[in-house]
Protein backbone atom coordinates (compact mmCIF):
# COMPACT_ATOMS: atom_id res chain seq x y z
CA UNK A 1 0.00 0.00 0.00
CA UNK A 2 2.84 2.33 0.79
CA UNK A 3 4.14 2.55 -2.72
CA UNK A 4 0.92 3.74 -4.32
CA UNK A 5 -0.18 6.29 -1.72
CA UNK A 6 0.33 9.42 -3.81
CA UNK A 7 -0.71 7.67 -6.99
CA UNK A 8 -4.01 6.76 -5.37
CA UNK A 9 -4.46 10.25 -3.95
CA UNK A 10 -3.86 11.76 -7.38
CA UNK A 11 -6.34 9.49 -9.09
CA UNK A 12 -8.97 10.25 -6.46
CA UNK A 13 -8.36 13.99 -6.91
CA UNK A 14 -8.50 13.77 -10.70
CA UNK A 15 -11.70 11.72 -10.72
CA UNK A 16 -13.37 13.89 -8.08
CA UNK A 17 -12.65 17.07 -10.02
CA UNK A 18 -13.85 15.57 -13.31
CA UNK A 19 -16.95 14.18 -11.62
CA UNK A 20 -17.82 17.60 -10.20
CA UNK A 21 -17.43 19.17 -13.66
CA UNK A 22 -19.54 16.36 -15.12
CA UNK A 23 -22.24 16.84 -12.47
CA UNK A 24 -22.44 20.56 -13.17
CA UNK A 25 -23.75 19.77 -16.64
CA UNK A 26 -25.57 16.51 -16.02
CA UNK A 27 -27.20 17.28 -12.65
CA UNK A 28 -26.95 21.07 -12.35
CA UNK A 29 -24.52 21.01 -9.41
CA UNK A 30 -22.91 24.30 -8.46
CA UNK A 31 -19.71 22.89 -6.97
CA UNK A 32 -17.37 23.24 -9.92
CA UNK A 33 -18.89 24.45 -13.20
CA UNK A 34 -17.43 25.14 -16.61
CA UNK A 35 -14.17 23.72 -17.95
CA UNK A 36 -10.49 24.41 -17.35
CA UNK A 37 -10.61 27.45 -19.64
CA UNK A 38 -12.87 29.19 -17.15
CA UNK A 39 -14.77 27.74 -14.19
CA UNK A 40 -16.85 28.75 -11.22
CA UNK A 41 -16.14 27.23 -7.82
CA UNK A 42 -19.07 26.90 -5.36
CA UNK A 43 -21.21 28.98 -7.71
CA UNK A 44 -19.36 32.26 -7.25
CA UNK A 45 -15.56 32.07 -7.22
CA UNK A 46 -14.16 32.55 -10.75
CA UNK A 47 -11.23 30.39 -11.89
CA UNK A 48 -9.49 30.62 -15.24
CA UNK A 49 -6.54 29.08 -16.98
CA UNK A 50 -3.70 31.64 -17.24
CA UNK A 51 -2.31 30.34 -20.55
CA UNK A 52 -5.76 30.40 -22.17
CA UNK A 53 -6.29 33.93 -20.90
CA UNK A 54 -2.95 35.07 -22.35
CA UNK A 55 -3.89 33.56 -25.72
CA UNK A 56 -7.28 35.32 -25.76
CA UNK A 57 -5.65 38.62 -24.83
CA UNK A 58 -3.08 38.06 -27.60
CA UNK A 59 -5.89 37.48 -30.11
CA UNK A 60 -6.96 41.05 -29.42
CA UNK A 61 -9.98 40.69 -27.14
CA UNK A 62 -10.15 42.40 -23.75
CA UNK A 63 -11.64 39.77 -21.46
CA UNK A 64 -14.19 40.32 -18.72
CA UNK A 65 -13.00 41.03 -15.16
CA UNK A 66 -14.30 37.63 -13.97
CA UNK A 67 -11.88 35.73 -16.16
CA UNK A 68 -8.94 37.97 -15.30
CA UNK A 69 -9.61 37.57 -11.59
CA UNK A 70 -9.97 33.80 -12.13
CA UNK A 71 -6.61 33.59 -13.87
CA UNK A 72 -5.03 35.56 -11.05
CA UNK A 73 -6.46 33.16 -8.45
CA UNK A 74 -5.21 30.07 -10.32
CA UNK A 75 -1.78 31.60 -10.94
CA UNK A 76 -1.37 32.49 -7.27
CA UNK A 77 -2.56 29.05 -6.18
CA UNK A 78 -0.03 27.17 -8.31
CA UNK A 79 2.75 29.63 -7.54
CA UNK A 80 2.40 28.53 -3.93
CA UNK A 81 1.32 24.89 -4.17
CA UNK A 82 3.58 23.76 -6.98
CA UNK A 83 3.22 24.81 -10.57
CA UNK A 84 2.81 21.52 -12.31
CA UNK A 85 0.58 20.03 -9.64
CA UNK A 86 -2.08 20.85 -12.25
CA UNK A 87 -0.44 18.39 -14.64
CA UNK A 88 -0.33 15.42 -12.29
CA UNK A 89 -3.23 16.09 -9.92
CA UNK A 90 -5.90 17.66 -12.18
CA UNK A 91 -5.26 17.21 -15.90
CA UNK A 92 -7.19 14.24 -17.39
CA UNK A 93 -4.58 13.71 -20.12
CA UNK A 94 -2.20 12.74 -17.32
CA UNK A 95 -4.15 9.50 -16.87
CA UNK A 96 -3.76 8.73 -20.58
CA UNK A 97 -0.04 9.44 -20.69
CA UNK A 98 0.60 7.66 -17.38
CA UNK A 99 -1.10 4.58 -18.82
CA UNK A 100 0.99 4.81 -21.99
CA UNK A 101 4.11 5.22 -19.89
CA UNK A 102 3.27 2.24 -17.68
CA UNK A 103 2.61 0.06 -20.74
CA UNK A 104 5.87 1.25 -22.22
CA UNK A 105 7.72 0.00 -19.17
CA UNK A 106 5.82 -3.31 -19.14
CA UNK A 107 6.49 -3.88 -22.84
CA UNK A 108 10.09 -2.80 -22.37
CA UNK A 109 9.80 -0.42 -25.30
CA UNK A 110 12.38 1.99 -23.92
CA UNK A 111 15.21 -0.41 -24.63
CA UNK A 112 14.49 0.09 -28.32
CA UNK A 113 13.85 3.80 -28.15
CA UNK A 114 14.83 5.73 -31.21
CA UNK A 115 16.74 8.86 -30.45
CA UNK A 116 14.42 11.66 -31.48
CA UNK A 117 17.06 14.30 -31.67
CA UNK A 118 14.79 17.08 -32.81
CA UNK A 119 12.35 16.59 -29.92
CA UNK A 120 13.87 18.19 -26.87
CA UNK A 121 12.23 18.84 -23.55
CA UNK A 122 12.52 22.55 -24.15
CA UNK A 123 10.38 22.23 -27.31
CA UNK A 124 7.29 22.89 -25.15
CA UNK A 125 8.53 26.39 -24.30
CA UNK A 126 8.88 27.18 -28.00
CA UNK A 127 5.36 25.86 -28.56
CA UNK A 128 4.09 27.95 -25.66
CA UNK A 129 5.48 31.14 -27.18
CA UNK A 130 4.39 30.09 -30.65
CA UNK A 131 0.83 29.56 -29.39
CA UNK A 132 0.68 33.16 -28.25
CA UNK A 133 2.09 34.43 -31.57
CA UNK A 134 -0.31 32.32 -33.65
CA UNK A 135 -3.22 33.57 -31.49
CA UNK A 136 -2.21 37.13 -32.30
CA UNK A 137 -1.85 36.46 -36.03
CA UNK A 138 -4.99 34.37 -36.59
CA UNK A 139 -7.25 36.07 -34.05
CA UNK A 140 -8.34 32.98 -32.15
CA UNK A 141 -6.87 31.30 -29.05
CA UNK A 142 -4.60 28.95 -30.98
CA UNK A 143 -3.87 26.16 -28.50
CA UNK A 144 -7.55 25.96 -27.57
CA UNK A 145 -8.52 24.83 -31.07
CA UNK A 146 -6.50 21.63 -30.66
CA UNK A 147 -5.79 21.23 -26.94
CA UNK A 148 -6.28 17.54 -26.08
CA UNK A 149 -6.68 18.60 -22.44
CA UNK A 150 -9.88 20.58 -22.86
CA UNK A 151 -11.07 18.32 -25.67
CA UNK A 152 -10.88 15.39 -23.25
CA UNK A 153 -12.46 17.35 -20.42
CA UNK A 154 -15.31 18.64 -22.58
CA UNK A 155 -15.63 15.11 -23.91
CA UNK A 156 -16.27 13.86 -20.39
CA UNK A 157 -18.68 16.70 -19.55
CA UNK A 158 -20.55 17.23 -22.84
CA UNK A 159 -19.76 14.13 -24.96
CA UNK A 160 -16.71 13.26 -27.02
CA UNK A 161 -17.72 13.07 -30.69
CA UNK A 162 -14.71 12.65 -32.94
CA UNK A 163 -12.61 14.45 -30.29
CA UNK A 164 -11.75 11.07 -28.81
CA UNK A 165 -9.33 10.54 -31.70
CA UNK A 166 -7.09 13.30 -30.30
CA UNK A 167 -6.88 11.47 -26.98
CA UNK A 168 -6.07 8.18 -28.74
CA UNK A 169 -3.41 9.96 -30.80
CA UNK A 170 -1.71 11.24 -27.63
CA UNK A 171 -1.81 7.73 -26.16
CA UNK A 172 -0.23 6.18 -29.25
CA UNK A 173 2.38 8.91 -29.49
CA UNK A 174 3.45 8.40 -25.89
CA UNK A 175 3.36 4.61 -26.16
CA UNK A 176 5.07 4.00 -29.49
CA UNK A 177 6.60 7.38 -30.18
CA UNK A 178 8.53 9.42 -27.68
CA UNK A 179 8.65 8.51 -23.98
CA UNK A 180 6.68 11.21 -22.12
CA UNK A 181 6.28 12.74 -25.55
CA UNK A 182 3.23 14.89 -24.94
CA UNK A 183 3.53 16.01 -21.30
CA UNK A 184 7.31 16.10 -21.23
CA UNK A 185 8.14 17.62 -24.60
CA UNK A 186 5.17 19.26 -26.34
CA UNK A 187 2.43 20.47 -24.02
CA UNK A 188 2.57 24.30 -23.83
CA UNK A 189 0.20 24.34 -20.86
CA UNK A 190 2.66 22.24 -18.86
CA UNK A 191 5.40 24.64 -19.96
CA UNK A 192 3.37 27.58 -18.67
CA UNK A 193 2.80 25.86 -15.34
CA UNK A 194 6.52 25.01 -15.13
CA UNK A 195 7.24 28.71 -15.24
CA UNK A 196 4.42 29.69 -12.88
CA UNK A 197 5.48 27.18 -10.26
CA UNK A 198 9.23 27.48 -10.55
CA UNK A 199 9.40 29.08 -7.09
CA UNK A 200 6.61 27.13 -5.41
CA UNK A 201 6.74 26.01 -1.80
CA UNK A 202 5.83 22.32 -1.79
CA UNK A 203 8.78 20.27 -3.00
CA UNK A 204 10.19 16.77 -2.98
CA UNK A 205 13.23 16.61 -0.73
CA UNK A 206 16.07 14.14 -1.19
CA UNK A 207 18.05 12.65 1.67
CA UNK A 208 21.30 11.48 0.20
CA UNK A 209 22.34 9.55 3.38
CA UNK A 210 19.39 7.14 3.07
CA UNK A 211 19.68 6.62 -0.68
CA UNK A 212 20.85 3.18 -1.87
CA UNK A 213 21.09 4.26 -5.51
CA UNK A 214 18.44 1.77 -6.72
CA UNK A 215 17.29 4.41 -9.22
CA UNK A 216 13.65 3.30 -9.01
CA UNK A 217 12.70 6.98 -8.72
CA UNK A 218 14.37 7.86 -11.99
CA UNK A 219 12.57 5.00 -13.75
CA UNK A 220 9.09 6.14 -12.76
CA UNK A 221 9.70 9.88 -12.95
CA UNK A 222 8.12 11.46 -16.04
CA UNK A 223 10.59 14.37 -15.87
CA UNK A 224 13.63 12.55 -14.53
CA UNK A 225 16.05 15.31 -15.47
CA UNK A 226 14.84 17.08 -12.31
CA UNK A 227 16.21 14.25 -10.15
CA UNK A 228 19.84 14.97 -10.96
CA UNK A 229 20.72 15.09 -7.22
CA UNK A 230 19.78 11.49 -6.47
CA UNK A 231 22.52 9.76 -4.50
CA UNK A 232 24.63 12.90 -4.79
CA UNK A 233 23.30 15.73 -2.64
CA UNK A 234 20.69 16.14 0.11
CA UNK A 235 18.66 18.96 -1.44
CA UNK A 236 15.11 19.63 -2.65
CA UNK A 237 13.92 19.15 -6.20
CA UNK A 238 13.61 22.79 -7.18
CA UNK A 239 13.14 22.50 -10.94
CA UNK A 240 9.81 23.91 -12.17
CA UNK A 241 9.38 20.93 -14.48
CA UNK A 242 8.77 18.60 -11.51
CA UNK A 243 5.01 17.88 -11.47
CA UNK A 244 4.84 17.07 -7.75
CA UNK A 245 3.23 13.76 -8.69
CA UNK A 246 4.94 11.98 -5.83
CA UNK A 247 5.69 8.76 -7.74
CA UNK A 248 9.33 8.97 -6.66
CA UNK A 249 8.25 9.26 -3.03
CA UNK A 250 5.95 6.26 -3.53
CA UNK A 251 8.55 3.94 -5.04
CA UNK A 252 11.41 4.86 -2.74
CA UNK A 253 11.94 2.05 -0.23
CA UNK A 254 14.75 3.78 1.62
CA UNK A 255 13.00 6.85 2.97
CA UNK A 256 15.27 9.01 0.87
CA UNK A 257 12.51 11.09 -0.72
CA UNK A 258 9.63 12.98 0.89
CA UNK A 259 7.45 16.03 0.37
CA UNK A 260 8.50 19.08 2.35
CA UNK A 261 8.25 22.84 2.34
CA UNK A 262 10.97 24.28 0.18
CA UNK A 263 13.79 25.69 2.19
CA UNK A 264 15.05 28.90 0.70
CA UNK A 265 18.08 28.74 2.95
CA UNK A 266 19.43 25.84 0.92
CA UNK A 267 19.46 27.99 -2.15
CA UNK A 268 21.67 30.57 -0.48
CA UNK A 269 24.38 27.96 0.18
CA UNK B 1 40.88 27.51 -32.14
CA UNK B 2 39.53 24.80 -34.39
CA UNK B 3 37.44 23.54 -31.50
CA UNK B 4 35.85 26.92 -30.85
CA UNK B 5 35.06 27.24 -34.55
CA UNK B 6 33.36 23.86 -34.45
CA UNK B 7 31.34 24.87 -31.43
CA UNK B 8 30.28 28.06 -33.11
CA UNK B 9 29.23 26.19 -36.23
CA UNK B 10 27.25 23.72 -34.15
CA UNK B 11 25.59 26.54 -32.23
CA UNK B 12 24.63 28.31 -35.45
CA UNK B 13 23.27 25.10 -36.95
CA UNK B 14 21.12 24.24 -33.92
CA UNK B 15 19.84 27.80 -33.66
CA UNK B 16 18.95 27.82 -37.33
CA UNK B 17 17.24 24.44 -36.97
CA UNK B 18 15.20 25.59 -33.97
CA UNK B 19 14.13 28.78 -35.70
CA UNK B 20 13.30 26.90 -38.90
CA UNK B 21 11.24 24.24 -37.15
CA UNK B 22 9.44 26.91 -35.12
CA UNK B 23 8.58 28.78 -38.31
CA UNK B 24 7.32 25.55 -39.89
CA UNK B 25 5.20 24.77 -36.85
CA UNK B 26 3.89 28.31 -36.78
CA UNK B 27 2.81 28.19 -40.42
CA UNK B 28 1.05 24.83 -40.06
CA UNK B 29 -0.60 25.89 -36.83
CA UNK B 30 -1.77 29.23 -38.24
CA UNK B 31 -3.15 27.57 -41.33
CA UNK B 32 -5.02 24.99 -39.29
CA UNK B 33 -6.42 27.55 -36.82
CA UNK B 34 -7.56 29.82 -39.61
CA UNK B 35 -9.37 26.97 -41.38
CA UNK B 36 -11.14 25.61 -38.32
CA UNK B 37 -12.57 28.98 -37.35
CA UNK B 38 -14.26 29.31 -40.74
CA UNK B 39 -17.71 27.92 -39.99
CA UNK B 40 -20.06 30.63 -41.20
CA UNK B 41 -23.48 28.97 -40.94
CA UNK B 42 -23.57 28.59 -37.19
CA UNK B 43 -26.15 30.01 -34.78
CA UNK B 44 -24.75 31.38 -31.53
CA UNK B 45 -26.46 31.97 -28.13
CA UNK B 46 -28.32 35.24 -27.44
CA UNK B 47 -26.15 38.32 -27.09
CA UNK B 48 -23.18 36.75 -28.88
CA UNK B 49 -20.71 39.24 -30.30
CA UNK B 50 -20.28 39.35 -34.10
CA UNK B 51 -18.76 36.00 -35.14
CA UNK B 52 -15.17 37.21 -35.55
CA UNK B 53 -15.09 38.80 -32.09
CA UNK B 54 -17.04 35.92 -30.62
CA UNK B 55 -14.40 33.42 -31.74
CA UNK B 56 -11.70 35.51 -30.10
CA UNK B 57 -13.61 36.05 -26.88
CA UNK B 58 -15.22 32.66 -26.23
CA UNK B 59 -13.09 30.84 -23.66
CA UNK B 60 -14.93 27.55 -24.31
CA UNK B 61 -15.95 27.03 -20.70
CA UNK B 62 -19.46 25.77 -21.43
CA UNK B 63 -21.12 27.69 -18.59
CA UNK B 64 -23.81 28.93 -21.03
CA UNK B 65 -24.65 25.40 -22.17
CA UNK B 66 -24.76 24.18 -18.56
CA UNK B 67 -27.07 27.04 -17.57
CA UNK B 68 -29.28 26.29 -20.59
CA UNK B 69 -29.73 22.58 -19.98
CA UNK B 70 -30.17 22.93 -16.20
CA UNK B 71 -32.69 25.79 -16.18
CA UNK B 72 -35.87 25.08 -14.23
CA UNK B 73 -38.11 25.42 -17.26
CA UNK B 74 -36.23 22.69 -19.14
CA UNK B 75 -38.29 19.75 -17.89
CA UNK B 76 -40.74 17.35 -19.40
CA UNK B 77 -44.19 17.03 -17.84
CA UNK B 78 -43.00 14.04 -15.80
CA UNK B 79 -40.16 16.14 -14.35
CA UNK B 80 -37.35 14.52 -16.35
CA UNK B 81 -34.70 16.76 -17.89
CA UNK B 82 -34.75 17.61 -21.57
CA UNK B 83 -31.83 18.21 -23.89
CA UNK B 84 -30.65 21.79 -23.80
CA UNK B 85 -30.69 24.20 -26.72
CA UNK B 86 -27.00 24.99 -26.60
CA UNK B 87 -24.49 22.35 -27.64
CA UNK B 88 -20.74 22.55 -27.25
CA UNK B 89 -18.98 21.95 -30.58
CA UNK B 90 -17.19 18.59 -30.58
CA UNK B 91 -14.75 17.11 -33.03
CA UNK B 92 -16.76 16.23 -36.12
CA UNK B 93 -19.32 19.02 -35.68
CA UNK B 94 -17.26 21.14 -38.10
CA UNK B 95 -17.58 24.20 -35.93
CA UNK B 96 -14.80 25.76 -33.89
CA UNK B 97 -14.28 23.14 -31.20
CA UNK B 98 -15.60 23.98 -27.74
CA UNK B 99 -17.83 26.89 -28.80
CA UNK B 100 -21.59 26.91 -28.07
CA UNK B 101 -24.16 26.79 -30.87
CA UNK B 102 -27.67 25.53 -31.55
CA UNK B 103 -29.53 23.77 -34.33
CA UNK B 104 -33.22 24.84 -34.48
CA UNK B 105 -34.47 21.55 -35.93
CA UNK B 106 -32.93 19.69 -32.99
CA UNK B 107 -33.67 22.07 -30.12
CA UNK B 108 -34.57 25.71 -30.88
CA UNK B 109 -34.06 28.59 -28.44
CA UNK B 110 -37.14 28.95 -26.22
CA UNK B 111 -36.30 32.57 -25.41
CA UNK B 112 -36.38 32.36 -21.58
CA UNK B 113 -37.34 35.65 -19.92
CA UNK B 114 -34.38 35.48 -17.52
CA UNK B 115 -31.91 34.42 -20.26
CA UNK B 116 -29.91 32.05 -18.00
CA UNK B 117 -27.17 31.50 -20.58
CA UNK B 118 -25.94 35.09 -20.81
CA UNK B 119 -25.15 36.45 -17.32
CA UNK B 120 -22.96 33.39 -16.57
CA UNK B 121 -20.58 34.14 -19.46
CA UNK B 122 -17.32 35.14 -17.78
CA UNK B 123 -15.41 36.33 -20.84
CA UNK B 124 -17.83 38.79 -22.41
CA UNK B 125 -18.36 36.69 -25.56
CA UNK B 126 -22.07 36.85 -24.73
CA UNK B 127 -22.60 40.56 -24.34
CA UNK B 128 -25.19 41.21 -21.62
CA UNK B 129 -25.50 45.01 -22.19
CA UNK B 130 -26.72 44.30 -25.73
CA UNK B 131 -29.78 42.55 -24.25
CA UNK B 132 -30.79 45.27 -21.78
CA UNK B 133 -33.86 47.37 -22.51
CA UNK B 134 -34.46 50.98 -21.48
CA UNK B 135 -35.32 49.90 -17.91
CA UNK B 136 -31.96 48.07 -17.74
CA UNK B 137 -33.74 44.71 -17.57
CA UNK B 138 -32.78 41.64 -19.57
CA UNK B 139 -35.01 41.52 -22.62
CA UNK B 140 -34.76 38.41 -24.80
CA UNK B 141 -36.62 40.18 -27.60
CA UNK B 142 -33.45 42.17 -28.20
CA UNK B 143 -31.52 39.01 -29.10
CA UNK B 144 -30.44 38.64 -32.74
CA UNK B 145 -29.23 35.04 -32.96
CA UNK B 146 -30.15 34.92 -36.62
CA UNK B 147 -32.93 35.82 -39.00
CA UNK B 148 -35.59 33.49 -40.42
CA UNK B 149 -36.00 33.46 -44.18
CA UNK B 150 -38.77 31.86 -46.25
CA UNK B 151 -38.09 29.91 -49.41
CA UNK B 152 -41.31 30.69 -51.23
CA UNK B 153 -41.07 27.92 -53.83
CA UNK B 154 -41.21 25.22 -51.13
CA UNK B 155 -43.50 27.05 -48.70
CA UNK B 156 -46.95 25.55 -49.28
CA UNK B 157 -48.65 28.79 -48.20
CA UNK B 158 -47.21 30.30 -51.39
CA UNK B 159 -48.87 27.48 -53.32
CA UNK B 160 -52.24 28.60 -51.99
CA UNK B 161 -52.57 25.92 -49.32
CA UNK B 162 -53.64 27.21 -45.92
CA UNK B 163 -50.78 26.75 -43.47
CA UNK B 164 -49.71 29.09 -40.72
CA UNK B 165 -47.57 26.72 -38.61
CA UNK B 166 -44.62 29.13 -38.43
CA UNK B 167 -46.85 32.08 -37.59
CA UNK B 168 -48.41 30.14 -34.70
CA UNK B 169 -45.07 28.84 -33.42
CA UNK B 170 -43.47 32.28 -33.32
CA UNK B 171 -42.91 33.51 -29.72
CA UNK B 172 -43.35 37.12 -30.86
CA UNK B 173 -46.59 36.26 -32.58
CA UNK B 174 -47.97 38.70 -35.08
CA UNK B 175 -44.83 40.82 -35.02
CA UNK B 176 -41.85 38.77 -36.14
CA UNK B 177 -43.97 36.86 -38.66
CA UNK B 178 -47.15 38.39 -40.09
CA UNK B 179 -49.63 36.84 -42.50
CA UNK B 180 -50.19 38.87 -45.63
CA UNK B 181 -53.33 38.29 -47.68
CA UNK B 182 -53.10 38.26 -51.46
CA UNK B 183 -55.52 37.27 -54.16
CA UNK B 184 -54.97 33.83 -55.67
CA UNK B 185 -55.24 34.57 -59.39
CA UNK B 186 -54.99 30.86 -60.26
CA UNK B 187 -58.34 29.98 -58.69
CA UNK B 188 -59.73 33.49 -58.84
CA UNK B 189 -61.67 33.07 -55.60
CA UNK B 190 -59.21 32.17 -52.87
CA UNK B 191 -56.64 34.13 -50.86
CA UNK B 192 -52.99 33.43 -50.32
CA UNK B 193 -52.01 33.76 -46.66
CA UNK B 194 -48.31 34.42 -46.91
CA UNK B 195 -45.88 34.36 -43.96
CA UNK B 196 -43.65 37.45 -43.98
CA UNK B 197 -40.68 37.68 -41.60
CA UNK B 198 -39.78 41.10 -40.17
CA UNK B 199 -36.08 41.45 -39.58
CA UNK B 200 -36.47 44.26 -37.04
CA UNK B 201 -38.34 41.90 -34.68
CA UNK B 202 -37.18 38.35 -35.47
CA UNK B 203 -34.67 37.03 -32.88
CA UNK B 204 -33.67 33.93 -34.84
CA UNK B 205 -34.90 31.53 -32.14
CA UNK B 206 -35.80 28.88 -34.72
CA UNK B 207 -39.20 27.79 -33.37
CA UNK B 208 -40.68 28.48 -36.82
CA UNK B 209 -38.09 26.25 -38.47
CA UNK B 210 -38.91 23.42 -36.06
CA UNK B 211 -42.66 23.89 -36.60
CA UNK B 212 -42.53 24.02 -40.42
CA UNK B 213 -44.49 21.12 -41.90
CA UNK B 214 -42.57 20.63 -45.13
CA UNK B 215 -40.11 17.77 -45.52
CA UNK B 216 -37.16 20.14 -45.33
CA UNK B 217 -38.23 23.37 -43.61
CA UNK B 218 -39.24 26.12 -46.03
CA UNK B 219 -38.60 28.68 -43.31
CA UNK B 220 -35.20 28.52 -41.66
CA UNK B 221 -32.84 30.61 -39.58
CA UNK B 222 -29.52 31.82 -40.93
CA UNK B 223 -26.96 33.99 -39.17
CA UNK B 224 -27.96 37.59 -39.87
CA UNK B 225 -24.93 38.37 -42.01
CA UNK B 226 -25.96 35.50 -44.30
CA UNK B 227 -29.67 36.22 -44.51
CA UNK B 228 -29.44 39.96 -45.15
CA UNK B 229 -28.19 42.11 -47.99
CA UNK B 230 -26.94 45.68 -47.92
CA UNK B 231 -28.06 48.45 -50.28
CA UNK B 232 -25.09 50.67 -49.61
CA UNK B 233 -24.73 54.23 -48.36
CA UNK B 234 -25.15 55.84 -51.77
CA UNK B 235 -28.87 55.06 -51.83
CA UNK B 236 -30.87 57.68 -49.98
CA UNK B 237 -34.58 57.27 -49.40
CA UNK B 238 -36.09 60.50 -50.69
CA UNK B 239 -39.38 59.77 -48.94
CA UNK B 240 -37.82 59.17 -45.56
CA UNK B 241 -37.14 62.34 -43.58
CA UNK B 242 -34.65 60.65 -41.31
CA UNK B 243 -32.71 59.17 -44.21
CA UNK B 244 -32.74 62.58 -45.88
CA UNK B 245 -30.76 63.98 -42.97
CA UNK B 246 -27.74 62.02 -44.22
CA UNK B 247 -27.48 64.25 -47.30
CA UNK B 248 -28.50 67.49 -45.58
CA UNK B 249 -25.09 69.05 -46.08
CA UNK B 250 -24.36 67.52 -49.47
CA UNK B 251 -23.34 69.94 -52.20
CA UNK B 252 -24.07 69.55 -55.85
CA UNK B 253 -21.09 68.16 -57.71
CA UNK B 254 -20.42 69.02 -61.33
CA UNK B 255 -18.06 66.62 -63.04
CA UNK B 256 -16.28 68.03 -66.02
CA UNK B 257 -14.62 65.60 -68.40
CA UNK B 258 -14.66 64.81 -72.11
CA UNK B 259 -18.03 63.13 -71.85
CA UNK B 260 -19.73 66.05 -70.13
CA UNK B 261 -18.77 68.53 -72.88
CA UNK B 262 -21.50 67.11 -75.07
CA UNK B 263 -25.19 66.77 -74.36
CA UNK B 264 -26.24 63.58 -72.61
CA UNK B 265 -28.52 62.71 -75.53
CA UNK B 266 -25.59 62.89 -77.90
CA UNK B 267 -23.70 59.99 -76.52
CA UNK B 268 -26.82 57.98 -75.75
CA UNK B 269 -27.66 58.17 -79.45
CA UNK B 270 -24.14 57.75 -80.76
CA UNK B 271 -22.92 54.85 -78.75
CA UNK B 272 -20.01 55.33 -76.46
CA UNK B 273 -17.07 57.12 -78.00
CA UNK B 274 -14.56 58.73 -75.71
Amino acid sequence: MKNIKYLLLRRVTQFTILFLYFGANAYGWHMLEGTFGASRLFGFLPLADPYTVVQVLASGFVLGADVLLGALIITTFYMVVGGRAFCSWVCPINMVTDLANWLRRKLKLDKEEVNYRFLKRRTRYWIMVLGILVSAVVGVAAFEVLSPITIMQRGIVFGFGAGVSVVIAIFLFDLFGVRNGWCGHLCPLGAAYSLIGSKSLIRVEHNHENCTACMECKVVCPENQVLYMINKESISVTDGECTNCGRCVDVCNDDALKFSIRSFAQKAK
Amino acid sequence: MANSNNNRRKFMATTLQSVGLTALGGLLWSGYSDEVKASPLVLRPPGALPEDDFLKACIKCGLCAEACVNRNSNKNKDGSKRAGTLQMAKGGDHKLIGTPFFIPTEVPCFMCDDIPCVPVCPSGALDMPSLLNKEQELDINKARMGLAVVHKESCIAFWGIQCDACYRACPIQGEAITIEHQKNERTGKHAFMLPIVHSDVCTGCGLCELACVTEKPAIFVLPIEHSTGRAGDHYVKGWDEKDQQRVKNAKEIHTKDERSEKEATDYLNMGVEY
